[in-house]
């Protein structure tokens, strides 16, 4: 088989690439960006309808909208990007062919067919159960069955990772141990695994109790498993843009990682405990002691958190010792402010990095503990957290290596330019403004995923205070601004994709800029020597707010009525 | 870089900078913190659950419920029965598409026993402005002691997407001096 596959040679970065590789991360790279521009349109048609002066559409099709909005973006973009990731990470870093191509295309298949018939029972009207299809509320069989084949397929997608991993050891492609980004790419498939296993073990027989086998499945137990798939994809997620933000520092700036062994020790709190999250979803159910409430939702004493804010520091810190080894040393921040601001693949990356620590990670601590979820349950809060997580940051962040990926491997030199540059600033601040506002409106109490915040028509009446119109009024304008960045993203990327000129074989791309390898910074020095002071002052400023706003909450928390 | 096999081979034997160090040890420490506290909160804090619930039915939670409802009505309001317990009784809150029912009036700065549970699908009990929230599931009976410490008229909203009628599923609560 060996002798069958073809390479290139790619003339920036000098890696030998698979073309059957090539092949599958420009597919599920395409489908990726597809589902993305249609959970994308839904997302806005969701937004226009909880703007309180606008609301667009009727009830039964805002339940179906954000039904669709959030398995397209939350389940099936995400997915599909990560297998290019992960084919990326594997068989084109590691200069290795691909294990087994028509698995690969395979499982690709299985995940278009799957999220093909997912959409089609959620726009026949009668599946709309929300992303977490909550029994004993029933959708229709072909709902649950499109899903099913989704993860089938993202679960070969995962093998052929590890299989690529075992051949390019094997056949000796690399020397020595594999790269970062790669070892951030081999946790985000583990934490897949168990994630697709969690899936099929809740959505088998909730498919066969849809189809009527299945007398009763349990809610809580539902609940249960169902985010040991639902968080625990998140976490896929955390795992593959903090390797996308690893891989952008290398080849923007040539950065090499402060040290190998703490990055890497990152990952591994990653795969020992972000699958404990599903507890975040249980904090205020009936059937659960405290004692299982307080260990999971902590990731174990906060170990998984650990590695996120070890990766805060050591991903800004590997490009400012860069930065600082090229001569940009005065004072604190010359490395940042003179960092190539104007290249979206680094504009995105570094507000990716800023937006999921502030605003999604800060947030989502707060919300995982114990107590202080009972404020914030099911309010906006909760999406408005998962915005700064998920949009914000792993959006953000493959949109930004997308700018890369259509140069390298797409082989096309990136089409309009200027909205390029503009595309990461428009989305990122459309992004942070929805979180925001969401975070905002919940903490005044707004019930997520509810068509009506006036209560027209209830039996009794309620009123949410006047802020919380304004909080969602806001809201709507920021998704306005959120979705203008998708569509630039969407022309840009599509236009350069299918018009794009066509690089030579030997030609380099001419935008982005990326560092030859000569430039690249291979030592620092003995790691006494490290200086990144502007990197400390960032991590102190996210400490402090951090520390803050967390002791706010226990506030806000100590002021609602006593319970026990 | 990142993206290439480590440039040290024997990588995991490099020292580890001093920088990197104090920041693992004090995001360490601060996740330490946040753990006790939630443990400390138990102790000293007055805004906690104490995970009491039972495995019941939609017939035995209502029963019960319809007794109450039963024995302590005062008044109705839009077709609501308006109940008014003892401090200190077991109250029960029905959950079902699209109600809660019934409308409790409450005296402050006493303790009640509420029992929450849904007749039907997953509902969430949202009590604002206070702005407590807890999931309802059908089949369990969650028991929480509520202790309201401020007279007024208070909304309860269900906060778990329950249907086509889920915006409409408002209920009431009053808590009287």
């Amino acid at each position: 088989m060996a002798n069958t596959t073809e390479f290139r040679t790619c003339p920036t970065t000098g890696l030998k690439v698979d073309l059957a590789a090539e092949n599958l991360i420009k597919a599920n790279a395409v489908a990726a960006i597809v589902f993305l521009a249609v959970g994308g349109l839904f997302g806005l048609l969701v937004a226009l309808t909880r703007w309180p002066a606008v609301h667009f559409l009727p009830a039964d099709w805002f339940y179906l909208a954000l039904t669709a909005h959030g398995l397209d973006v939350l389940l099936v973009w995400i997915i599909f990007f990560e297998m290019a990731v992960l084919y990326f990470a594997s068989a084109v870093l590691l200069g290795s062919r691909l294990a087994g191509p028509k698995w690969a295309w395979a499982g690709f298949g299985l995940m278009l067919v799957g999220a093909i018939i997912t959409n089609i029972a959620v726009l026949r009207g009668q599946s709309s159960v929300m992303f977490t299809s909550y029994v004993p509320m029933m959708a229709e069989p072909p709902f649950y069955l499109g899903i099913i084949l989704f993860a089938v397929g993202a679960l070969i997608g995962c093998f052929v990772f590890f299989g690529t991993l075992v051949v390019a050891k094997q056949e000796r492609t690399y020397q020595g141990s594999i790269p970062l980004v790669t070892f951030g790419a081999l946790t985000a498939a583990i934490i897949a695994v168990f994630t697709i296993a969690s899936g099929a073990i809740i959505l088998i027989p909730t498919l066969l109790w849809s189809l009527g086998f299945v007398s009763y499945i349990d809610p809580l137990v539902y609940k249960t498993i169902w985010w040991g798939m639902g968080h625990s994809s998140q976490q896929i997620n955390v795992s593959a843009h903090v390797a996308v933000w690893y891989a952008i520092a290398a080849m923007v700036f040539g950065a090499k990682p402060l040290s190998e062994k703490v990055s890497r020790m990152a990952f591994l709190m990653y795969i020992l405990f972000l699958q404990l999250a599903s507890a975040h979803h249980l904090l205020v159910e009936p059937g659960f002691s405290s004692e299982w409430k307080i260990f999971n939702t902590s990731y174990a004493m906060y170990l998984a958190v650990l590695g996120s804010m070890v990766h805060g520091m050591t991903v800004p810190g590997s490009i400012e010792a860069a930065q600082r080894a090229r001569g940009l040393t005065k004072g604190m921040f010359e490395w940042l402010r003179k960092a190539p601001w104007s290249n979206p693949a680094f504009a995105g990356m570094f507000m990716s990095l800023v937006f999921f620590g502030f605003i999604g990670g800060i947030s989502g601590v707060v919300m995982g503990t114990e107590q202080i979820n009972l404020i914030m349950h099911n309010t906006l809060y909760v999406p408005g957290h998962f915005h700064g997580t998920v949009v914000a940051g792993t959006t953000l962040a493959f949109m930004a290596i997308t700018y890369l990926l259509v140069p390298l491997i797409f082989r096309r030199e990136l089409m309009f330019r200027k909205l390029a540059q503009w595309q990461p600033y428009v989305f990122g601040i459309g992004v942070a403004g929805i979180s925001l506002f969401m975070m905002g409106a919940g903490t005044l109490g707004v019930s997520r995923r509810h068509w009506d915040m006036t209560f027209a028509d209830a039996q009794l009446p309620f009123d949410y205070p006047a802020a919380a119109f304004l909080m969602m009024g806001l809201n709507g304008v920021f998704a306005v601004l959120a979705t203008l960045g998708g569509i630039m993203f969407v022309v840009v990327v599509v236009g350069s994709v299918f018009f794009g000129r066509k690089l030579g074989r030997d030609e380099k791309p001419s935008y982005p800029e990326v560092p030859p390898q000569a430039a690249a910074v291979s030592h620092y020095g003995s790691s006494e020597s490290l200086k990144i002071p502007g990197t400390v002052m960032l991590v102190g400023i996210f400490f402090v707010a951090f520390v803050l706003y967390y002791f706010v909450n226990w506030k806000y928390l100590s002021e609602i009525w006593p319970l026990s | 870089m990142a993206i290439t096999p480590p440039s040290e081979r024997i990588w995991w034997k490099e020292p580890i900078a001093k920088i990197e160090l104090i920041w693992i040890v004090v995001a360490f420490t601060w996740g330490l913190i946040m753990f006790f506290m939630m443990i400390y909160w138990h102790g000293a804090g007055e805004q906690n659950l104490s995970n009491e619930a039972y495995k019941t039915t939609a017939l035995k939670f209502s029963q019960k419920a319809e007794a109450m409802i039963d024995e302590y009505t005062v008044r109705e309001e839009n077709g609501f029965p308006v109940v008014h317990p003892p401090p200190g009784s077991e109250v029960y809150l029905i959950a079902r598409l699209w109600q809660w029912s019934p409308i409790l009036e409450l005296e402050k700065d006493q303790s009640y026993r509420l029992h929450l549970s849904s007749m039907d699908w997953q509902h969430g009990f949202s009590l604002q402005p206070v702005n407590i929230n807890v999931q309802v599931h059908p089949g369990y009976d969650m028991v929480v002691t509520i202790k309201p410490d401020q007279a007024g008229e208070y909304g309860v909203v269900c906060n778990e997407y329950c249907g086509i009628g889920h915006h409409n599923m408002v209920g009431k609560i009053y808590v009287v001096d």
